[in-house]
């Protein structure tokens, strides 16, 4: 399975600082995605999550091992690639429109003037934003503003993309609905998408695969747990469905076992969200 | 609600009017008793009269309106700060950027922006010879240090999202610059722009005097040297009411562009 994935990355290792202030905060990181797999990366805050996100972004490089997307090296950004951060990035002095269109410019450069606009809007129509084009991020709620970010990622029509814990900072409600919507965007798309997040019922709603990460610092990957539920999957089935119960179980014994005691700095006190997960298999509902 | 509203209003206008009428009470007080030489208020709104109430009349080339006079001085002004944007934005983008540049050039920048208008001008003669030429030279480098500096902040605060975002577009450098770096920091060079053009009209008068150039600190200059000391109030009044009402218009700007 290793050899000729798609996007591939093998004995990667990430560390800031020199000296006595080094501090690795990934270690031996192994993945394999195919081309149109969603994969989900669940761990823990400060794990990271983010560093590997940049490191596949081609924003920083790593320090040991290598990051291949199609059989060759990431390098740098790339158009191949779209990336949603966390939180939203958009350019506040730009509306919802010229947000995704300075997207669409840049990557379809050569197109005239009516097809980029007539793509631009396409996907702001696809996020259910249309209404919303004229507006700055300043004047949209949290959810809108990821959806613009979504938007713009999409519309330069990435291989894969990549998500940041794309909906960490929406609430429980605004939460949901998006989790529909990347999954109804993703079927309709069929990309690439490596989503990160730190609330496993998220993972388990979209994922075909769920990947713990470890605690850090040092994080690594715990073993991949595939998610073998048909789509479209129903959330109200979540807490009573055998087939939820068991993945989540098998990520979240992961997370709370193996991978809390990583690098010698073990938690003493689980995420909360974590925690009541394991317990009663209620919602997770992280912040 | 109508009983706030009427105490706003009081202190808004009633308060600054109380003020400036125990100032012009302390200045009708003083004229001829403490100061022999200092013109009554009376005397003076009298003799500037013709300045005022004709504001843009030329009777010669001594004798002309204030508002004649501050526009002389404006468009001076305008040519000087100008050249100082066009120097000072570029300098601060250069400075904001580049750690060694910052490092190399920051030391010396202190060190010469506190140099007065006066030590200038003369090397601005030595340089172009010329008066107007150095009356430019002398408004530019002195107004410019608030533009290079709070450009240079405001570059050095461009959130690393928002560079993330143009390295993951791969915008070009153009594009970087125009639509991503540019609009991050321009709240900040306003404040700077405001602060230079403070400057730029805080020197007009000092350039004014030593040149001998037409314009409302070259009026001053004169007359008092034809012993007409009311105008001399008449004409810091005119550049007091000037500078504030540009920076009024300035700050106006700076508060929209910070609303975004």
């Amino acid at each position: 399975m290793a050899r000729g994935s798609f996007l591939e990355l093998s004995g990667v290792g990430k560390g800031y600082g020199r000296g006595d202030a080094r501090t690795e905060v990934l270690a031996d990181i192994n993945l394999s995605v195919e081309r149109g797999e969603l994969v989900c990366i669940v761990g823990y805050s400060g794990a990271g999550k983010t560093t590997l996100v940049s490191l596949m972004a081609g924003l920083a490089t790593p320090d040991r091992g290598t990051i291949q997307l199609g059989g060759k090296p990431i390098v740098g950004p790339g158009a191949d690639r779209g990336v949603v951060f966390q939180n939203y990035s958009l350019l506040p002095w730009l509306t919802a429109y010229e947000n995704v269109h300075l997207a669409v410019d840049q990557r379809f450069a050569d197109w005239p003037r009516d097809k980029k606009r007539a793509h631009t809007e396409q996907y702001l129509a696809l996020v259910n934003l249309a209404a919303a084009r004229d507006k700055r991020p300043s004047e949209l709620s949290g959810g809108m503003r990821q959806r613009v970010a979504l938007a713009r990622a999409l519309a330069a029509d990435p291989e894969v993309l990549l998500m940041d814990e794309p909906l960490s900072a929406l609430d429980a409600l605004t939460r949901a609905v998006l989790q529909d919507e990347i999954a109804r965007i993703w079927e309709a798309s069929k990309k690439t998408v490596v989503l990160i997040t730190n609330d496993v019922d998220e993972a388990l709603l979209l994922a075909d695969r769920i990947i713990p990460l470890s605690v850090g610092p040092a994080a690594t990957f715990g073993p991949a747990v595939a998610v073998p539920i048909p789509r479209p999957r129903d959330r109200k089935t979540m807490n009573h469905d055998a087939r939820f119960k068991a993945v989540r179980n098998q990520v979240i014994e992961y997370l709370l076992g193996p991978g809390r005691r990583r690098g010698g700095a073990a938690l003493t006190a689980a995420p909360v969200a974590l925690a009541n997960a394991s317990d009663s298999g209620d919602a997770v509902v992280a912040a | 609600m109508s009983k706030t509203k009427i105490r706003f209003d009081v202190s808004a206008v009633l308060l600054p009017v109380a003020g400036a009428l125990l100032l012009l009470a302390l200045w009708a007080a003083t004229s001829g008793t403490v100061s022999k030489n200092l013109p009554s208020p009376a005397k003076t709104w009298e003799v500037s009269k013709p300045f005022v109430l004709a504001p843009f009349e030329k009777r010669g080339e001594l004798d002309q309106g204030v508002a004649r006079f501050a526009w002389y001085s404006l468009v001076l002004v305008a040519k000087g700060y100008a050249i100082a944007l066009l120097l000072g934005a570029p300098l601060g983008f250069i400075l904001g950027w580049s750690k060694l540049f910052a490092k190399s050039f920051d030391p010396i920048i202190q060190v010469l922006r506190p140099v007065s208008p006066l030590a200038w001008l003369p090397l601005g003669l030595v340089l172009f010879e010329k008066s107007h030429p150095a009356a430019l030279f002398t408004i530019a480098i002195c107004s410019m240090w608030p533009t290079v500096l709070n450009t240079a902040l405001g570059v050095r605060s461009i959130p690393q999202d928002y560079l993330n975002v143009a390295r993951v577009l791969q915008l070009s450098p153009a594009k970087t610059f125009f639509k991503v770096l540019l609009p991050a920091a321009l709240p900040y060079m306003f404040t700077g722009f405001r602060l230079s053009l403070g400057i730029a009209w805080l020197v007009i008068v000092a350039v004014e005097m030593l040149t001998g150039s037409p314009g409302i600190g070259g009026f001053l200059w004169q007359e008092y040297n034809s012993l007409i000391y009311e105008h001399i109030i008449l004409c810091i009044l005119t550049i007091g009411i000037v500078g504030f009402v540009l920076d009024r218009m300035m700050s106006a700007v700076e508060h929209r562009l910070k609303a975004v």
